[in-house]
């Protein structure tokens, strides 16, 4: 390759290295969409800012607060349910079926979640709805805008709207903290300023989070930040529900006087009337007769405009609506749309969220208050003791996932006679030892087991822990190992071969 | 072959291209968003307000220690310094509670053994093991077998004061160089050895005069390790009737044993670790399973 063939870096003049952000400024709509998503924001956000009020009686040794996450003790409530640390898998199988929900969702409807339920999407629209209540609709913002002078109204407007956003953005950030502690004792705590400083400092995050993605950042979080409209491309297909324009309706597109006296003479004439009410209200500043693409989140708000205009001109209503691919061809060709909402695809979402969700109610339904777990001495493995009896040594911790004190009792099982010891606790039996863990608790106890070096047969031999609720019966048990060093049981062998 | 033709626009997207074609592929023009580019200039200014705040730049002999006067070294000194405001109850309860009391008590129990078990692991590990195994000349703590006896009174003497070094308090007296100083004749030795060997119910190798050696270890050795050979922790002489041997219990050990003497060290600990700590390193040590 000679130098002339080395490609050469254009003059930069003539390409823009970033792009400047194109000002979207949605107008009011109303409608069919606008009314689900009105209220699918209020159910949302109510639970956001009030589920940390919510009561739930657990007894007088645990917190009374329907969710919480207690950082400081370990512990996750939820309503009935209460996770330890040990038990995050919940936690992992819930975000596994949240992703399954996603991609049946995605199936069914596209990126319904995007439109409807993604907090972004749902605090954007939170802070459009002030930014309109003050400035104005689309028109009047655009006005304002395009006019560039700064007036005192302006002005007044401009910190009156960046108040409010703010006020909302801090009592997003004060509402999360309020998961973490008990919401009414912090609320007081963060009032009177005795709160810790980690929730201030939690609630400056959150704040500036909120006001600057749902305030300054909005469909630029959509376009550029979110991998999920990337991931959704290619999980999507051709019998998903999208928000469609009817190009098949709607084009040729031409004014409503033109389209009437072309249909009167039989000439095509579609109902597309350019008139851009879909782009002007969409959140996004996309233009869906474009086709499907990246930065249309499916809000349906488009559908809304354009059904308003379809109805005042007298044209039925769907020129936009929600449909999918394969009908748009097959409306084309002028056959008869088909809704495929039951497919392979769906199915198998839905047998996978059940299945999911069957595996995660067994475990909770089944799983056990009480826990024991057995660690074995590393170093040393064994000890031989001035007899010639060999000593294992473990580790046993005792875990009481009740909240009241339970007694136990504590036996050792598959070992012949063994000497049984607890450190600490008094022995009340042979073999087995009655003991006390405190409620919602986790006792560590160190146990001995002796076994003669006539009683030991093998180099490892198996050995089990089992606790029991000596009340209600529940146990749990944990096997082992006793570990012994070659030489002890050897002569036994060394017996068969002198016969 | 590469070539470049600015201003032109893609017939299928109807998007510009940056000009650049690549064997007739041609980069569209999709530029990053400008607030992507303020990130990087606030990235900038927030790099310069860091080395300006925080210790930076390495110097010829220091370091620019930056406005904040942050040092990673008083850090972590208010953290020891909070750490032991927040162990301080426990603490203070331990130092005057006896090691009996911190034994019965589940709570204590379970503070004094996590306490003991570091400062075992930092201080005693080096020479008993990080498990307190032990190995030739070191004993092993989780044996039921104790020189200098294992009750939690003995064991919290034996650490704090140590063995056979220069306090006074510490335990004293060493096994003798019997075979050296010639208080038994070297030839006789592995006659000694021998019944030694027999005193923990093993067969002694070749042949020797085991009633010889018998003799010479009631006239030299009983009156420590006992006629029985049982042993006595009040002296620190081992039991040589058990399974376990500190420093060997091969016959050719034995007569080395008994030839050179035996005197192994061990500081105390008092005065180097806090109260409480020794405290807690005995109920450790005595829990580990041997003590008496």
């Amino acid at each position: 390759m000679s130098l002339a063939e080395v490609p050469q870096t254009p003059d930069d003049d003539d390409i823009p290295l970033y792009e400047a952000r194109k000002e979207i400024y949605p107008q009011a709509v109303h409608g069919r969409f606008r009314t689900i998503k009105w209220i699918i924001l209020a159910i949302t956000l109510g639970i956001y800012y009030f589920l940390p009020f919510v009561r739930w009686y657990r007894g007088p040794n645990a917190p009374d607060q329907a969710v919480l996450i207690d950082l400081a003790n370990r512990r996750f409530y939820f309503f009935f349910i209460e996770i330890w640390p040990q038990e995050l898998y919940y936690v992992t199988g819930l975000l596994v079926i949240a992703a399954l929900i996603l991609f049946l969702m995605n199936a069914v409807a596209g990126r319904v979640w995007c439109g409807y339920l993604c907090p972004q999407t749902v605090w954007t629209d939170l802070f459009y709805a002030v930014e309109r209540m003050i400035e104005g609709d689309r028109r009047e913002r655009l006005q304002k805008a395009q006019r560039g002078t700064w007036d005192l109204e302006r002005i007044s407007e401009k910190i009156l709207k960046h108040t409010l956003w703010l006020m909302i953005a801090w009592w997003t950030g004060g509402a999360w903290v309020l998961y973490f502690a008990d919401a009414p004792t912090l609320v007081r705590e963060l009032v009177t300023f005795q709160a810790p400083v980690v929730a201030y400092v939690w609630i400056a995050i959150l704040t500036f989070t909120t006001y600057s993605l749902a305030g300054w950042m909005r469909e630029q979080v959509c376009l550029y930040m979110c991998p999920w409209p990337r991931i959704q491309a290619a999980l999507t297909d051709e019998y998903a529900l999208n928000v469609m324009y009817r190009y098949d309706r709607g084009e040729p597109r031409m004014s409503a006087k033109k389209a009437e006296a072309a249909r009167k003479a039989h000439e095509p004439a579609g109902d597309c009337v350019d008139c851009f009410q879909c782009v002007n209200v969409c959140p996004t500043g996309v233009d869906i007769r474009e086709g499907s693409q990246l930065g249309c989140i499916q809000c349906g708000l488009c559908i809304d405009a354009c059904d308003n205009v379809m109805a005042k001109l007298g044209r039925p209503a769907g020129l936009i609506a929600y449909d999918t691919d394969d009908n748009a061809e097959r409306r084309a060709k002028h056959e008869e749309p088909v809704y495929r909402i039951v497919r392979p695809r769906t199915i198998i979402y839905v047998a996978l969220i059940a299945l999911v969700g069957a595996v995660m109610l067994y475990a909770l339904t089944n799983r056990n208050n009480v826990g024991i777990s057995a660690l074995h001495d590393r170093n040393p493995l064994f000890v031989r003791l001035a007899d010639g009896a060999i000593r294992n040594a473990y580790t046993i911790r005792v875990t009481n996932k009740a909240l009241d004190a339970r007694p136990f009792r504590l036996e050792i099982l598959g070992l012949n006679e063994p000497k049984f010891e607890v450190i600490g606790v008094p022995q009340t039996g042979a073999t087995s030892t009655l003991l006390e863990a405190g409620p919602d608790q986790t006792r560590e106890l160190r146990v001995l087991v002796t076994l003669p070096k006539a009683l030991i047969q093998n180099e490892k031999m198996d050995v089990s822990f089992r606790l029991t609720d000596i009340v209600d019966g529940a146990s749990a048990t944990v096997r082992d190992h006793f570990f012994a060093p070659e030489g002890v049981y050897h002569h036994k062998q060394d017996d068969k071969h002198g016969q | 072959m590469a070539a470049h033709d600015t201003n032109k626009v893609d017939a299928v997207t109807g998007i510009s291209t940056t000009g650049h074609e690549w064997d007739g592929i041609q980069e569209l023009n999709t530029p990053l968003p400008r607030w992507w580019l303020w990130l990087f200039y606030i990235c900038i200014v927030w790099g310069i307000g860091y080395v300006i705040a925080y210790p930076a730049w390495p110097l010829v002999s220091s370091y620019t220690r930056g406005v904040l006067g942050y040092a990673s070294r008083d850090q972590i000194e208010t953290d020891m310094a909070s750490l032991k405001v927040q162990r301080g109850e426990m603490v203070a309860k331990m130092e005057s509670a006896s090691l009996v009391e911190i034994e019965k008590d589940p709570k204590m129990l379970e503070v004094a053994r996590a306490l003991g078990k570091a400062a075992f692991g930092t201080n005693c590990g080096p020479c008993h093991g990080q498990g307190a195994q032990g190995g030739p000349s070191y004993p092993n703590l989780n044996d039921d077998q104790w020189i200098w006896g294992g009750s939690l009174d003995q064991i919290y003497q034996t650490i704090q004061y140590g063995i056979r070094n220069e306090n006074p308090d510490s335990r004293q007296g060493p096994m003798p160089a019997f075979g050296k100083d010639g208080i038994i004749p070297k030839a006789d030795i592995p006659a000694v050895a021998a019944y030694v060997v027999t005193l923990s119910g093993r067969k002694p190798e070749g042949k020797v005069d085991l009633a010889k050696g018998q003799k010479l270890f009631a006239e030299n050795c009983a009156a420590c390790h006992g006629d029985a050979g049982k042993g006595n922790p009040e002296v620190g002489a081992p039991n040589l009737t058990s399974n376990i041997w500190l420093y060997g219990g091969d016959e050719k050990t034995i007569i080395e044993t008994i030839t050179n003497g035996r005197g192994g060290v061990m500081p105390g600990w008092a005065g180097r670790l806090e109260p409480a700590t020794v405290k807690a390193l005995a109920v450790y040590v005595h829990t580990l399973g041997g003590g008496q």
